[in-house]
């Protein structure tokens, strides 16, 4: 079977039932593909065994570039390109290029990050998102596993597994 | 959940052992031999005086005594209020993170009372030596000295007596305010402690009124004991934010002193339900008002010097083309901006103790350095410096309030067991 089209979806009434559900999943050797939810449930990336997201690496050297870039930018123009004397200072006063320093280091980190988050989940503007089941943007928890991916266990074993976790329904969902 | 508060010892206490005794007064110990050298050694080097007396003021060796007395005091003085500060920060927030170490940030205010004696005392032996606007002939028109500028200061420090006199105005400020910050811690710990007996949310309450009380008067107060106590030492010069300036040195510095009270607890095995999520936010709060504070120094600097009216100027030419504080400027900066931003980037430096343990005593040294900058060079001018008697005499401060606010931790019980958010303190999870 193929990776990424077919799935068991599990759906769950209440967030403390999900969790305890993820723990019992996980446990029992199954890979979840992913859990949906319609609000964000605190301290689930713990119960999923997620690692923490490396996006404040991207951040720092975005910013890093951010500070390079300004200050050389700044370098450049007051000492070469276009030197002038503001306010009896040197060409290039250092002190006074802090203020756009800090500026382009912020703006961009927060749009390198931005970015990068955006592309590492796949965020683009056209992207078509997959939705497992219309109801998780309303009031329901639902978890997705790829079956191809647990082809180790028996789907019968993974329904069973799901419907003792707390899931009030099993269903099927695939993609094209 | 499985667990839940109750299930740990609330009425734990810290214990100030002998051994943790010992090692304070060791660090006093060795303050005040490094002092009483220092001391020796300004009495009989003396290499200066010819060049000093040349200018007309001969130096004598007890003016870096009483400068030195002076940046301490300021320095423990505001280590001290923040903590009462950050305590009715919590109430008044309304935060529940924070309420099993909320003690321990009221436990700074213990040195309050001590230091309120020592700034008076000190104020009235130093006087002359330490504030420029103490001489009765700045305000004699009829004096070769009168120096109008200062003059037209003066109601600020001798109202409503006639300048040049007692400063009734500066004295009164100063007792205001420390009578006020001792008032208020008073209150804040017996209701906390009150608490304990009576339970309920009526202590929550009164707390919350209280601080709210106190964070109107500390916001005047803090600011204007700045400009007092610091600012008015270069009494020409005026910033119109040197009162946040101060205020951040003190914050930054408090909330180390605060951390490493804590991880301090945590390694004697108390304060157990406080775990790294708890000392995360502590980080936090330091990293993040460390780039307060260089953003303050650094808002303060550029507009001088950007301005470069000479009236302003004067404050960081005296400083930074001293060669003895022109290197301290540099140090100053790198302690208490470049190194902690760069230490404490990552989650885990703030989560972890070691790094931000070094942190903690890096700052808490590197904002000595910054009040260091704020007062010798306006009193000691050319004669001032880091020697045994600067380190010396904060080894001694340090140690002692290190005493006076364990001792006072000791007296009453560590975490608050009636607090209406200790459930939501124990749960935090970031």
């Amino acid at each position: 079977m193929e990776r990424d089209t077919h799935f068991v979806t599990g759906v769950y009434e209440d967030e403390d039932v999900l969790l305890d559900a993820i723990t019992q999943v996980r446990s029992s050797g199954i890979k979840i593909h992913e859990v949906y939810s319609p609000y964000p449930v605190h301290g689930i990336d713990d119960y999923l065994g997620y690692k923490r997201s490396k996006l404040p690496i991207a951040a720092f050297l975005f910013g890093l570039l951010g500070t390079s870039l300004a200050l050389t930018m700044q370098f450049y123009m007051m000492r070469f390109d276009w030197p002038m004397i503001i306010g009896g200072k040197d060409y290039a006063a250092f002190p006074d290029f802090i203020p756009v320093t800090f500026e382009l280091t912020v703006l961009l980190a927060a749009f390198g990050m931005v970015g990068v988050f955006m592309v590492s989940t796949n965020l683009k503007p056209w992207a078509q998102p997959r939705i497992f089941d219309l109801r998780i943007t309303d009031d329901k928890h639902v978890m997705a596993i790829d079956i191809a991916n647990n082809s180790a266990v028996e789907l019968a074993k993974i329904e069973e597994i799901l419907k003792s976790s707390g899931a009030s329904e099993v269903n099927k969902k695939s993609f094209e | 959940m499985a667990h839940d508060v109750q299930h740990y010892n609330l009425d734990q206490k810290f214990e100030f052992t002998a051994a943790t005794k010992k090692a304070v007064f060791m660090v006093l110990g060795i303050g005040a031999a490094l002092l009483i050298l220092g001391i020796v050694m300004a009495v009989f080097g003396g290499g200066h005086h010819e060049a000093a007396e040349a200018e007309g003021h001969a130096f004598h060796w007890y003016e870096r005594l009483y400068a030195n007395l002076w940046i301490n005091n300021v320095y423990f003085t505001g280590i001290a209020i923040i903590g009462v500060f950050f305590f009715a920060i919590q109430y008044a927030a309304q935060a529940g993170w924070s309420t099993a170490i909320i003690r321990v940030m009221l436990s700074l205010g213990n040195w309050l009372p001590i230091a309120g004696v020592l700034m008076i005392v000190t104020f009235f032996i130093a006087n002359h030596d330490l504030f420029h606007w103490t001489h009765a002939y700045l305000f004699d028109k009829a004096s070769p000295e009168y120096d109008k500028i200062i003059d037209g200061k003066g109601s600020f420090f001798y109202w409503p007596m006639a300048k040049g006199t007692f400063p009734v105005f500066y004295i009164f400020r100063m007792v205001l305010f420390f009578g006020f910050w001792v008032f208020f811690f008073k209150k804040f710990q017996s209701l906390t402690y009150n608490e304990d007996l009576i339970g309920g949310t009526s202590s929550w309450y009164k707390i919350r009124s209280w601080s709210a009380y106190f964070l109107i008067f500390f916001a005047v107060s803090s600011s204007i004991a700045a400009w007092d106590w610091v600012m008015s030492i270069d009494t020409h010069w005026f910033s119109t934010l040197f009162g946040w300036y101060v205020f951040s040195s003190w914050f930054v510095a408090g909330l180390s002193t605060i951390t490493l009270i804590t991880i301090f607890l945590k390694s004697q095995g108390l304060l157990e339900m406080v775990n790294e999520n708890h000392v995360h936010d502590l980080g936090k709060f330091i990293f993040g008002f460390t780039i307060f504070w260089a953003y303050l120094w650094f808002s303060q600097f550029l507009l001088i010097y950007y301005a470069n009216i000479p009236e302003e100027t004067v404050y960081f030419i005296e400083r930074l083309s001293s060669d003895i504080y022109g290197p301290y400027i540099f140090v100053n900066l790198a302690m208490n901006f470049a190194l902690p931003f760069l230490l404490l980037m990552t989650r885990d430096s703030k989560r972890h103790g070691v790094f931000l343990k070094l942190v903690c005593a890096l700052i808490i040294a590197g904002h000595w350095v910054d009040f260091f900058l704020m007062v010798q060079p306006g009193t000691l001018g050319h004669n001032g410096g880091v020697g045994f008697m600067e380190v010396g005499m904060f080894l001694v401060y340090g140690a002692a309030f290190t005493f006076v606010v364990l001792s006072g931790l000791a007296k009453g019980k560590l975490i608050p067991k009636n607090h209406p958010m200790l459930e939501e303190s124990y749960h935090h999870h970031i």
